[in-house]
């Protein structure tokens, strides 16, 4: 194992091995020093970037941070690297990467090619040394597009998963949330409930709600009812119509058997969803959430940082081809993420990586009550993400989750945010709403009145 | 306030009393209209209040006539360390360790302020005297008050004192439609480190008089302490267990989205698929 030093002001700094330098060179966050991982100085941190910036990009092939024989996530990652695609920047420190990024040799198309041949731990390690603008700059010049029945990432496009959450999953209360959200243009991502169980019935019910709803009314979008894998596989045996299958993962494979998931389970369900052949422009089928912490609070972070091990949650995801993958960035609490400084960086850092990797990137921009933050942090983070180029962005009723108890994005920041930035909606489901009469004659969102609209059969006939 | 159109129909008001989620709110432009973005504050500046209020454990001592108290702190120092620490928060201040009192105690109360110190303030006193009031023949300790405390502080309060029950009333995380429910955590024979949230048994969204009521939550918690004392253990072990004398008395912590077998002379099973979770957590 390699010890890394290096002398800042006269001082020697050493760090005795990758994960340590890593996990030193990263920016302040609560969760590292739980981890008992952070630098313990603002010196050190500093340090250890400079040190950082000099380890060749080969060194995180020959020195995993976690045993190849120990994890699979690891082998997952070394197995599937692409030599090839690695060859353009296979002399480069971790320094000379960022530059390289930066410059404009590095086009859309050249950071596609790029992406089977970087690592995740590549990915984490030249986010630490870039700012935060950098994390901007680079993000929005990568272009990751996926189908399903609708088309996610193209430029110019923001999309947006509508979240119509219930504490009880009562159908009249699920309807009235995706209601409100259609008539404000949400949901051309995928309409996505978390359900209060995971009882198969419960899930089939939701299920049924939603593919009635596309289908009564032809939405090119996609349902999921985010239950755990296993259940999903039950469900399609049992010709339940599932459009996606979704997974909470993690980066390592502790932390992914702590949420009950193996790759072969995956891949399991991966096939099983291809094989229903659900979709009408694309056959990405998978959906994936992550988040910086998990494996540290499952204690299966092996002493590697908590963006690092975030990172490594990517590899899992792009084995399956999915068609949105979510971080969820303030869901996990201030004992990870301490305040809206730490939670934006957070952001910019998964959605940056994601995207180097090849992923279609979006976003649950989220706080829970006892973190440092509050309405204005989203739209900070949702201002700076939209720039960045973010896939999609989830939206919920007025900001507030009345289920899962935490606030995030409302269908209305997603209006601004196409409004300031020019973006518009999925091609397919911005033809759709307006075919129903919800665009106006500038391409915003009409603003419709309660009584307008037919589309409000969806709720009146469950609220009688 | 002109340009902002508000629905003015009867759909809205109706869907809304199948749902508390904040639909059909009109838009100023693409944004919410102002009374909305206030309402949403005001929930949220409740919630904020009562994370970062200062517990008095003077008020919840004043609360308790007849009853003696002793206060002690976490190792977490103060509100930001202990919101970024919880492994601090698990754990006593060593100074105060050596002031609690050694004693053949039943069952210690330990009032905790959690993450909400307006929830302790407003009903764990009341809870202590209406749940000590159904323990009779029990030797209780005096109520120890912490602060910076999370749930497993109570393990190391017990074991420090010699106490073969700890029943820990905690303020649980504020949501966005209620900042002062109380959580009652039971473990019998805690051990520091070793003790897991599977041993314990929950009561949550203790709030009177939109939550639990004090008389019902006291007697759920006084049964399920007897309980464990007969079994010898808490937690997953005692939910399971059925008492052919109390019937479903015991059984209330029972998962929801589980089938709830109901003893004679009911004999029928309950569907809990449907049932709603308390809003809101205390942290481990």
């Amino acid at each position: 194992m390699s010890v890394y030093t290096t002398v800042l002001g006269g001082e020697r700094h050493r760090f005795g091995s990758l994960a340590r330098l890593l996990a030193a060179a990263s920016p302040e966050r609560s969760g590292d020093r739980l981890a008992g991982l952070a630098a313990r100085t603002a010196r050190e941190r500093v340090a250890a970037r400079w040190a950082l910036a000099d380890v060749p990009l080969t060194d995180f092939l020959t020195q995993p941070l976690i045993p190849y024989e120990d994890d699979d996530v690891t082998r997952l990652i070394l197995d599937t690297h692409q030599r090839a695609a690695f060859a353009p920047v296979a002399s480069m420190t971790v320094g000379e990467l960022r530059e390289w990024l930066l410059s404009e040799a590095a086009d859309t198309a050249a950071l596609t090619a790029l992406a089977p041949g970087l690592t995740p731990e590549m990915a984490a390690a030249v986010s630490k040394l870039m700012g935060n603008a950098d994390l901007v700059a680079v993000a929005r010049k990568v272009s990751v597009v996926t189908a399903f029945r609708s088309t996610i990432g193209l430029p110019g496009r923001l999309a947006t998963r509508l979240q119509p959450n219930h504490p009880t999953d009562d159908p009249a209360g699920v309807a009235a949330a995706l209601l409100d959200g259609l008539l404000l243009g949400s949901g051309d991502a995928v309409i996505g409930i978390n359900p209060a169980t995971d009882s198969p019935k419960a899930v089939r019910d939701l299920l049924e709600l939603l593919d009635g709803v596309i289908g009564r009314y032809s939405i090119p979008t996609q349902s999921c009812v985010l239950c755990h894998v296993t259940t999903a596989v039950d469900l399609m045996a049992q010709d339940a119509p599932v459009d996606l299958v979704f997974q909470s993962i993690a980066g390592t494979q502790a932390a992914n058997a702590s949420f009950g998931v193996t790759l072969g389970l995956l891949d399991e369900a991966h096939e099983a969803a291809l094989a229903l052949g659900r979709g009408t422009v694309g056959r990405n089928v998978m959906y994936f959430e992550t988040g910086q912490g998990s494996a540290l609070s499952a204690g299966a972070h092996h002493g590697v940082d908590q963006q690092t091990v975030e990172a490594r949650a990517y590899a899992v995801a792009r084995r399956y081809d999915p068609l949105l993958v979510n971080t969820v960035v303030g869901f996990i609490g201030p004992e990870y993420l301490y305040d809206g400084r730490q939670i934006l960086r957070a952001a910019l850092e998964d959605h940056f990586c994601g995207k180097l990797l090849g992923l279609p990137m979006g976003l649950d921009i989220c706080y829970t009550n006892h973190a440092d933050a509050d309405d204005d942090d989203i739209a900070t983070m949702l201002t700076v993400l939209g720039v960045a180029g973010a896939s999609f962005v989830i939206c919920t009723p007025g900001g507030d989750d009345i289920m899962l108890n935490y606030q995030s994005a409302s269908y209305h920041d997603a209006l601004y945010l196409r409004e300031v930035l020019g973006l518009r909606p999925a091609p397919e489901f911005e033809a759709w709403l307006g075919s129903v009469g919800l665009l106006d004659d500038r391409g915003g969102i009409r603003e419709i009145s309660g009584t307008a609209h037919p589309l409000t059969a969806i709720g009146r006939e469950l609220a009688a | 306030m002109t340009e902002v159109s508000v629905p003015h129909d009867d759909l809205w008001p109706a869907l809304r009393r199948r749902t508390q989620a904040r639909i059909g709110l009109g838009r100023a432009g693409g944004a919410l209209p102002t009374r909305h973005r206030l309402e949403l504050q005001a929930a949220h500046a409740a919630a904020r209040d009562a994370v970062h209020a200062p517990f008095a454990p003077d008020r919840v001592a004043a609360e308790l006539p007849g009853m003696p108290t002793v206060r002690v702190r976490s190792a977490a120092s103060d509100r930001f360390t202990y919101l970024q620490r919880p492994d601090l928060g698990r754990r006593l201040e060593a100074v105060d360790r050596a002031h609690l009192p050694v004693g053949d105690w039943d069952v210690v109360f330990v009032v905790a302020d959690g993450l909400s110190s307006r929830a302790v303030h407003a009903h764990a006193a009341a809870m202590v005297r209406a749940t000590a009031e159904r323990l009779p023949g029990w030797n209780v300790a005096p109520v120890v008050l912490a602060e910076q405390a999370r749930v497993a502080l109570g393990d190391d309060v017990a074991a420090a004192m010699g106490a073969t029950t700890v029943v820990v009333l905690v303020g649980e995380r504020p949501g966005m439609s209620a900042a002062d429910s109380l959580g009652a955590y039971l473990t019998h024979r805690p051990v520091p480190g070793v003790t897991t949230d599977a041993d314990r048994n929950c009561l949550s969204n203790i709030r009177p008089p939109l939550g639990l009521d004090y008389e019902t939550a006291a007697g759920k918690l006084a049964a399920l302490m007897g309980r464990a004392r007969e079994l010898g253990r808490s937690g997953v072990g005692l939910k399971d267990e059925i008492d052919p004398e109390k019937g479903y008395e015991v059984r209330f912590s029972k998962p929801f989205g589980e089938k709830l077998p109901i003893p004679d002379p009911f004999d029928r099973t309950l569907d809990t698929t449907g049932f709603q979770a308390p809003e809101g957590d205390a942290g481990e």
